[in-house]
């Protein structure tokens, strides 16, 4: 199973790409999803801009899909990544993992979001009424990585 | 060796990339970041606290006693905020 991974400026269609990762397959029992989307906190946001780093991004996603596909029995494994310009309730993220079974499923997608908010060289930027300004990382991304130590 | 910079590191140094040759006494990346400081006062203030920069070393995340040479890519940015 080799992990399919896009980083593109378009939004994607959830259900065709379970479609996609389900031809021809039928050892797969559990398909787990997960969507990020651009949200608003009361604040205002009138639009958030990610940047990349192009040459390095799809590598880094690929290594991460790379590690969860080890650690469970992975069927199908999917990641989609949006750059450029997104506006409130837009699709920025999306995983995609399949399995015979549930637990791998969840699991894996869980650990794919995770290594991705730390890892993936992505910068959000917020576009308020009252100018523009990078979005802080994180702490609690941190430490949801401690939970996959070995 | 090529220098990439993104996110507000970029902004604050007031460019995406700059080609240097590698001067001899820089051998890790935490020399490259002491000889960039000296280009401007922008770069200065940019890679200052290294605590809030990180590295990565021909496209893959490194530390800052990762062995550089003059045919690296090496990449400086804030802490990631993808996903």
């Amino acid at each position: 199973m080799q992990p399919q991974i896009s980083v593109q400026l378009d939004d994607f269609d959830i259900g065709n790409e379970i479609n996609q990762l389900k031809v021809d397959k039928h050892d797969i029992g559990a398909v787990v999803s997960f969507v990020g989307t651009v949200r608003d906190l009361a604040d205002g946001l009138t639009s958030m801009t990610l940047e990349h780093y192009p040459a390095m991004t799809e590598a880094e996603l690929a290594r991460i899909a790379k590690e969860a596909k080890e650690r469970w029995p992975l069927e199908g494994c999917r990641i989609i990544h949006r750059f450029g310009e997104l506006f409130p309730g837009d699709n920025i993220v999306l995983v995609i993992t399949a399995s015979a079974h549930r637990q791998a499923a969840f699991d894996a997608a869980n650990f794919i979001m995770d290594f991705l908010k730390t890892n993936a060289p992505f910068w959000k930027k917020e576009t308020t009424s009252r100018g523009a300004k990078w979005v802080d990382a994180n702490d609690a991304d941190d430490k949801a990585l401690e939970r996959w130590q070995k | 060796m090529q220098i990439l910079y993104f996110a507000s590191i970029r902004e604050q140094i007031g460019k995406s990339e700059e080609t240097i040759s590698k001067p001899d006494d820089v051998e890790t990346v935490a020399d490259l970041v002491a000889h960039l400081r000296s280009f401007s006062e922008d770069h200065h203030n940019a890679l200052e606290s290294m605590m809030f920069v990180r590295i990565a070393v021909n496209q893959v995340h490194a530390q800052a006693d990762h062995p550089v040479s003059d045919t690296d890519e090496i990449a400086f940015f804030p802490p990631v905020t993808g996903g």
